[in-house]
């Protein structure tokens, strides 16, 4: 399965689905950000409000709450180079929703190109969105115990460098979060995507699994990131690295070397 | 609705460069070769030999204990770097690298820990600002430097800029550099006092005869020295040669050297072991006379194509200038040990000082913005110290510059002292490394910028150089005070430990140090201060702690100081290792927290 799959909604478009009202756009932004200025029509879901209960039941109350039933094209966006957005629009897929995408760049960018933007929030009304969970898109520890001696699973970690270096899930490769964005997008093109992915031989022959840190932002931008590079057989291990050091599963460290004195930070 | 909306998702914030890189170093078909090659050699269709060559030839060095990653040197021919460039290595260290980059002693700045698999990525991009790490590594020419004063010097008799730059296009990918018996170096220079000229295989001073009444452009070459596990100064090839002869020089010294150079011992087949062997003055007829043959038999003239068009020189428009003309704390400390006044009237040369050549991806934004704010010629020099040079700002802007330098973590001061010691990447990367001595060179600066010695006038034109191995990275063999790293052993116990040489030199006087004695990793920085101390108490009025040790190591002082083994006499108290029970931490090397031993892999660069 190497097909392309549309992970991003590009600003053109998105600003005339919200004039056309075919949209509902998330803001995934702190509440007090969010209340000084969004873009227009669009809700506010922090990312902290999502992340202090994510079971399925929560999520389909909050789902509901938005406004967003099951064929509402949704589109998230953030301030934080689309990892936040990337959380959030997953655990919308894992619920079952099929029609999320990320804006193509962040907030930022879009106030600094001047677009519009507005602090009044839109009058939702409730919707009723179904429950069909996707639960092939979901890695949970237990998984990743089941699948680490099977050679087409490949397992990524989205952190930076050095501190996958300093440790990291056995068998993990690193691909740093950064390496995903381009310079006036949260996502590099796919053509650049799928040469690098190529050069790393990951492809869609195998199972790909991602990791980052804590709650699974980092991870679920190279999530979309895969996607786009038409690599969609892939899972978030949303619990990620903090989860795995809690349960005192066993790590692997590159040895022998000061590599954190080569950094200038 | 949608005709009336304007597609604007493509506009991107422009800036606009005053000055453009010249010369293009790249070829992008070399990073799909390189990319197809890494899977050659994956699946087995490479030999191991072979894909190291053709990697070391591409740039892409080995790393410590691992064949995943690789270091990516990307060359800056006569330590130029444009801004677009800057921003180019700031993306490339956040993504494929670890935040961070680092300039070397030879102007390249390299990239490290990058996984092999990337490397192909790397030279993609780099290639889109015109970059190369094409043939920074392996047995070719390696990156042609010149000094970062070259064309600001008011010692130099012309810049020889432009030279450093023709020698450098005419060599990369040349036929004739591509299987040398070793790796093969250029280094051109302003004056006696700014270059290392006799410490590398062909070094340039630019020199001026006047010849039947006319002034002629040339270089006094010296050939066949350079620093390694034996380092020898090189030899003056003749008083002049006219800047015609220039590349045929080069090319008949190369060719002796492809012809006569050991293959077969790795630890010995630089040139300077050949110049050795042979000994110089026959070593030096056979240039004279290959020269003479070089320039009888190429068919078609073969020239250097040097570009003397002088760069255009524009003050920078200020947008806009807060007026307020405070000035922080530290500039003048700054302004004393970080800058040198140009022989254009009103303009500077500001050296910026990194912690042992370590820049963040931050900074080298930082850099790219402020060339474009401050430097009258739109471009920025790597120096020979593991530093950036901003060159041509104006008398008139430096508290500003100073301002935003401190803004970006940029503005250490003592840059041109003894307080900013060259380290080599050591145990952070290297194979060969035994001792963090990247790290060491960390803690001295830091100790010593708390102490102020960077304001110590007797101080200034001393250096510290610390190597991790014997090999000479760092350059230690010419620092005044210099160091490798090696490891020591109390009972069973090991402790890092340091190689310390004094006296050495790398200006007209150029000398080697002379060995002094051990000093275990974490006695270095009391060491030194008590080898300061021991100056200040027996220097006369207007030493320096340079001229006061080169009086040492050649037997002509007479205080109570008189020789190396005076001095090893007062500090060997200082170096005794103390058991591990009464003092763990010195067993441990700096960065470490686990108990020291040596570890080394198979090397790439040097024996």
């Amino acid at each position: 399965m190497t097909e392309s799959v549309k992970v991003t909604t590009d600003i053109d478009s998105l600003r005339s689905e919200i004039r056309d009202n075919s949209v509902r756009v998330i803001d995934v932004r702190r509440e007090g950000d969010y209340k000084q200025d969004h873009i227009p029509n669009s809700v506010n879901l922090p990312l902290a409000t999502l992340l202090s209960d994510d079971s399925p039941e929560r999520v389909l109350k909050l789902v509901n709450s938005l406004g967003i039933d099951d064929e509402t094209p949704v589109v998230v966006y953030d301030d934080t180079f689309g990892a936040l957005a990337s959380r959030v629009a997953w655990t919308l897929e894992w619920i079952g929703h099929s029609d999320v995408t990320l804006l193509e760049t962040t907030y930022g960018n879009w106030k600094s190109l001047g677009l519009e933007t507005d602090s009044l929030t839109p009058e939702i009304s409730n919707k009723e969105h179904s429950m069909n969970l996707q639960s092939n898109i979901l890695a949970t520890s237990e998984y990743l115990e089941s699948v680490k001696s099977r050679d087409d699973v490949i397992l990524i970690d989205n952190r930076e460098r050095l501190n996958y270096l300093e440790q990291h899930i056995p068998g993990a490769v690193s691909l740093p979060y950064r390496t995903l964005a381009s310079s006036d997008g949260i996502l590099r093109s796919k053509e650049d995507m799928k040469r690098l992915f190529d050069n790393r031989d990951i492809s869609g022959d195998s199972e790909i699994i991602t990791y980052c840190g804590s709650v699974g932002t980092l991870s679920g931008l190279a999530y979309y990131a895969l996607k786009s590079a038409g690599l969609s057989n892939t899972k978030l291990y949303v619990r990620s690295f903090k989860e795995w050091k809690n349960l005192e599963k066993p790590t692997d460290k590159q040895q022998d070397a000061n590599y954190w004195d080569l950094s200038a930070e | 609705m949608n005709f009336i909306i304007l597609s604007i998702s493509k506009l991107t914030p422009s800036s606009v460069d005053s000055a453009k890189p010249k010369i293009n170093w790249a070829r992008i078909d070399e990073a799909d070769n390189f990319a197809n090659t890494v899977k050659l050699y994956r699946q087995g269709k490479y030999d191991e030999d072979s894909f190291r060559r053709f990697r070391l030839q591409h740039g892409a060095y080995g790393t410590r204990m691992t064949s995943d990653y690789a270091m990516v040197r990307v060359k800056l021919p006569a330590g130029e770097i444009y801004p677009k460039q800057f921003e180019t290595l700031s993306r490339l260290s956040e993504q494929y690298s670890i935040g961070s980059a680092h300039f070397s002693t030879r102007e390249n700045i390299q990239l490290h820990w990058v996984i092999l698999e990337d490397v192909s990525e790397i030279f993609r991009s780099l290639a889109e600002v015109g970059l190369t790490s094409r043939e920074a590594c392996g047995n070719s020419v390696r990156n042609v430097m010149c000094s970062p004063l070259s064309g600001v010097c008011s010692d130099e008799k012309f810049d020889s800029t432009p030279y450093a730059l023709a020698t450098a296009k005419f060599f990369l990918r040349n036929p004739m550099a591509q299987s040398l018996p070793r790796k093969f170096k250029f280094n051109f220079t302003c004056c006696e006092k700014h270059g290392m000229v006799r410490m590398v295989d062909v070094g340039l001073i630019p020199e001026i005869q006047q010849i039947n009444g006319s002034k002629q452009k040339g270089f006094k070459i010296f050939l066949g020295g350079g620093l390694g596990n034996r380092s020898f100064v090189g030899h003056q090839l003749e008083d002049f040669t006219p800047e015609e002869d220039l590349l045929y020089t080069s090319i008949a010294v190369m060719r002796i050297f492809d012809r006569l150079g050991d293959r077969k011992n790795l630890a010995r087949n630089r040139m300077r072991y050949l110049v050795n062997d042979m000994g110089w003055e026959k070593f030096q007829n056979l240039v004279l006379k290959e020269r003479a043959i070089v320039r009888a038999t190429q068919s078609v003239v073969t020239k250097l194509k040097v570009d003397t068009t002088p760069d255009k020189i524009t003050r920078p428009l200020k947008i806009s200038d807060e007026g307020g003309s405070s000035v922080p704390d530290g500039y003048a400390r700054w302004l004393k040990s970080n800058t040198i006044k140009q022989k254009q009237s009103d303009y500077r040369s500001v050296f910026i000082t990194l912690e042992a050549g370590d820049i963040t991806s931050n900074q080298l934004n930082s850099m790219a913005a402020l060339i474009r704010e401050f430097s009258s010629e739109g471009k920025a020099r790597s120096g020979f110290v593991q530093n950036v040079a901003l060159r041509y700002v104006h008398e008139d802007d430096l508290v500003k510059l100073y301002s935003r330098l401190l803004e970006t973590g940029l503005a250490k001061s003592g840059g041109l002292t003894m307080t900013a010691p060259v380290g080599c990447s050591g145990t952070t990367s290297c194979n060969l490394a035994l001792t963090n001595s990247h790290r060491l060179a960390k803690e001295i600066q830091r100790k010593f910028l708390e102490l102020k010695l960077d304001e110590d006038d007797d101080l200034a034109d001393s250096s510290i150089k610390i190597s991790g191995c014997p090999n000479s990275c760092a350059q230690h063999g010419i620092a005044t005070i210099g160091f490798f790293g090696g490891g020591g052993r109390l009972g069973k116990d090991m402790y890092p430990n340091y190689q310390m040489s004094l006296g050495g030199r790398f200006d007209a006087d150029t000398t080697l140090g002379q060995t002094c004695l051990r000093v275990p990793a974490k006695r270095v920085i009391p060491v030194i201060l008590k080898i300061i101390e021991l100056f200040k108490a027996n220097k006369q009025s207007d030493d320096t702690l340079k001229s006061w040790i080169h009086r040492i190591v050649n037997d002509s002082e007479d205080s109570d100081i008189k020789s190396i083994g005076d001095i090893k006499k007062v500090l060997e108290p200082l170096v005794a290792p103390p058991t591990k029970e009464d003092d763990p931490d010195f067993y441990l090397d700096y960065g470490s927290d686990t108990s020291y031993h040596t570890k080394t892999g198979k090397g790439e660069c040097a024996a």
